[in-house]
């Protein structure tokens, strides 16, 4: 439309413009920490991230070994040595806190008494004099140091840290919590779309109205239904199903340690947590698709005698497939990126923690350490964006069909 | 570790076998029950009945669910709302009676309220702006791309992002925040956004706005595009101009749609509560209802009573909103 009328190029540009620095601003914030995960805390210290393509230069200090030095054939004494044992380059020197900058590498500089220094621009150094030489004085130098990019923060926050764990955790919590519920609102889509019974009508506008339920409301009566859960199913832990429960991995002990019952912050717990709170999307998602499936398909296998467990089956669920491809990267990106059902249902013991709760955490106890935070940023969010990268498509489908019209 | 990544495949594996388990075994046992062979009068009701049965049979694991995560939670908070911090004894309207009187609460949902005036508006807006400009060039489906990335990063991931944008050091240091570097680049002075009242509260929306900009874009897009061409055209003829066309008649067309993506994004504000807990939790005068229920919920001396309270004023928000959902979805499903 802005092509319209022949006066085409200064509008054109102007579009090209607004959507490149849109771009610029929805990029850059990631890319900045992207970046600095892989730079090391001195140079985050010192420098900003769109530094770190380029060389940086640093004040420095050093001080010289002590004296006398070697003695040479002629009777002069020589200290030798570098500035710059990690390498690098030197921009200047100097000889005293208040000029830094005095001197240029290479140049011979007088240090009195009939001293004399040279620094060269690789960092080595040497002082000469005609007698012992004093050594163990300061030298100032501003160094250039050449972009260099580590990955020590990512196995420091891998390894070191923890989020290794929270990673599994994190998988633990979100493949589950994206198939169940993916099961189940299958076959209750196709009840909805397909069948015909009495309340179906309610049932569906049931179905939209908890789709925006805030699932805020059922923190608390849930959390206290796995809370007399547990308390409920407390048995001696010597019990047979006491080891059941144990040997199950669903159970924990009460404070006392002799009984053992359900677990009221288990992985089961949140799973279904996480089906119930996905259900109406699913649901939703999955029904606007199979009524769109021609009528004429399910009329002609019914006739052929194929009962609604095998129509759903054989046809629905094929053809269904872009849609519960749809949801389940939703309710995967869902779960994965959860904080507040993880931290309501899951255990707050480090162990236990998944990686949008670890990194919150971190925020909090590292809150400096940005080496630390942002390699850990990007261990938790890479797996989302390889899942919007390379499944967009379906992501978009979702979008367009999971919005109430 | 090992072994709990056995112990998550081996529960999927039995959580799906049960569920296959449960439709087969279901269905199998109505067909065994009511046979309906022969084609006498009795196989005929017995297709009838079968025909009856069988939708609960598909329905019940969901209706299941729903109702236990969502319908009774949903009582069951309103019950709690009116009894004390342990749940045990009716106190009547005392809770809402503190909601109302509450310095903290009144905060928040003044906080809430510019988040609801803020976020959906500036979200759809850059959405809106976005879609009709990346249509428009070559590379428009990258810059697509590359706007709707944040979606896919979590609240707490994202606000890391912009944490890190938002670094404050003294004026007499190298500032490494995007944000201070630029300011102090042009000569400003750098400023510590995030205690920065009330302005910290905008540096938080931006997050979301960021977040949800890429979720607008994408369903005006697709809206824009489904505009017929005859409109247009005839606009052009009238001598129209494109930024004419664009606001008089484009616009006009999608707004229901732009209804839609408002809402969805009004309900999401409704919830937000990572972006603020993980930033600020509620310090710096920053507090929003969702960070106040959890609070109440978890920390300090946890009160479910005042938490339930705060959960069923953001429902209470959320209401219209459904009830709109209702009336559309039910217009649009008369069709099939």
């Amino acid at each position: 439309m802005f092509s319209i009328g022949g006066r085409k190029s200064p509008l054109v540009w102007a579009v090209h413009l607004s959507v490149l620095l849109l771009v610029l601003l929805w990029t850059l914030p990631t890319a900045g920490l992207f970046i600095t995960s892989f730079r090391t805390a001195d140079q985050i210290a010192v420098s900003g991230w769109w530094t770190a393509m380029s060389s940086s230069e640093r004040n420095q200090v050093t001080r010289l070994p002590d004296g006398p030095g070697t003695q040479a054939a002629d009777g002069s004494y020589t200290l030798s040595g570098t500035v710059l044992p990690h390498g690098g380059r030197v921009v200047a020197w100097g000889k005293t806190s208040l000029k830094p900058k005095a001197f240029t590498p290479g140049e011979t500089v007088d240090m009195g008494d009939g001293v004399r220094m040279v620094v060269q621009a690789n960092g080595s150094y040497s002082m000469t004099g005609p007698k012992a030489l004093d050594g163990g004085g300061r030298i100032f130098f501003t160094a250039a140091t050449p972009p260099s990019f580590t990955l020590a923060n990512y196995s420091k926050v891998l390894f070191a840290n923890g989020m290794l764990r929270a990673f599994i955790n994190s998988f633990t919590v979100a493949i589950p919590s994206t198939i169940i519920p993916i099961l189940v609102a299958a076959y209750a889509a196709f009840a909805l779309a397909w069948m015909k019974f009495p309340g179906r009508a309610l049932l569906l506008a049931v179905v939209v109205g908890l789709l925006v339920v805030p699932l805020q409301l059922s923190l608390i009566p849930i959390l206290r239904l796995y809370n007399n859960l547990h308390d409920l199913t407390l048995v001696p832990d010597k019990s047979l199903i006491g080891q059941l429960i144990d040997l199950s991995g669903l159970g924990s002990h009460s404070d006392d340690g002799t009984m053992v019952g359900l677990s009221s912050k288990s992985y089961l717990g949140i799973w279904l947590a996480h089906t119930g709170f996905g259900l109406p999307l699913a649901i939703y998602l999955l029904r606007n698709y199979m009524v769109g499936i021609p009528r004429d398909i399910i009329e002609s296998s019914r006739v052929d005698g194929a009962t609604d467990f095998q129509i759903f089956r054989k046809i629905i669920l094929p053809l269904s497939f872009p849609a519960l491809a749809s949801f389940a990267i939703f309710q995967f990106l869902w779960t994965w990126n959860d904080l507040l059902v993880a931290t309501v249902f899951l255990s707050h013991q480090t162990d236990s923690l998944v990686m949008t709760a670890k990194l919150k955490d971190l925020m909090g106890s590292r809150g400096g350490e940005w080496e630390i935070l942002a390699a850990s940023a990007f261990v938790s969010i890479s797996v989302p964006l390889l899942v919007f990268f390379g499944l967009q498509r379906y992501l978009v489908r979702g979008l367009l069909a999971g919005s109430v019209k | 570790m090992i072994q709990q990544i056995y112990t998550g495949l081996a529960t999927i594996a039995v959580g799906v076998g049960l569920a296959l388990l449960y439709f087969y075994g279901s269905n199998w046992l109505l067909d065994r029950l009511l046979p309906q062979g022969g084609g006498d009068a009795r196989a005929t009701r017995n297709i009838r009945l079968a025909g009856a049965i069988r939708p609960w049979l598909f329905l019940g694991p969901a209706i299941f669910a729903l109702g236990l995560y969502l319908v009774y939670p949903v009582i069951a908070t309103i019950q709690l709302s009116f009894f004390d911090a342990g749940g045990t004894s009716y106190v009547g309207l005392a809770n809402y009676d503190w909601f109302v009187h509450d310095a903290n609460i009144r905060a928040a949902l003044l906080n809430n309220f510019l988040w609801l005036l803020v976020v959906p508006a500036a979200s759809t807006f850059l959405g809106l702006v976005t879609a009709a400009l990346t249509d428009r060039i070559a590379w428009g489906n990258i810059a697509k791309s590359l706007v709707f990335m944040p979606m896919a990063i979590s609240f707490v991931g994202a606000t890391v992002i912009w944490k890190f944008v938002y670094d404050y050091r003294g004026a007499d240091q190298t500032q490494i925040g995007l944000l201070n570097a630029i300011i102090t680049g042009l000569g400003g002075q750098p400023e510590a956004w995030i205690a920065w009242i009330p302005w910290n509260n905008f540096a938080l929306m931006v997050i979301l706005i960021w977040i949800q900009t890429g979720f607008a874009m994408v369903i005006l897009s697709a809206a824009l595009r489904g505009i017929p061409e005859e409109t247009i055209e005839a606009a052009v003829l009238d001598g129209a101009n494109g930024l004419q066309i664009f606001f008089r008649i484009m616009v006009p067309q999608i707004w229901s749609t732009i209804a839609v993506v408002w809402t969805t994004i009004t309900i999401t504000v409704l919830k937000v509560f990572d972006i603020v807990y993980a930033m600020t939790n509620g310090q710096w005068d920053t507090d929003v209802l969702a960070n106040q229920m959890y609070f109440w919920m978890f920390q300090g001396t946890p009160d479910f009573g005042r938490s339930a309270t705060v959960a069923i004023v953001i429902m209470i928000l959320v209401i219209p909103i459904m009830v709109w959902n209702i009336r559309n979805a039910r217009r649009e499903m008369e069709g099939h």
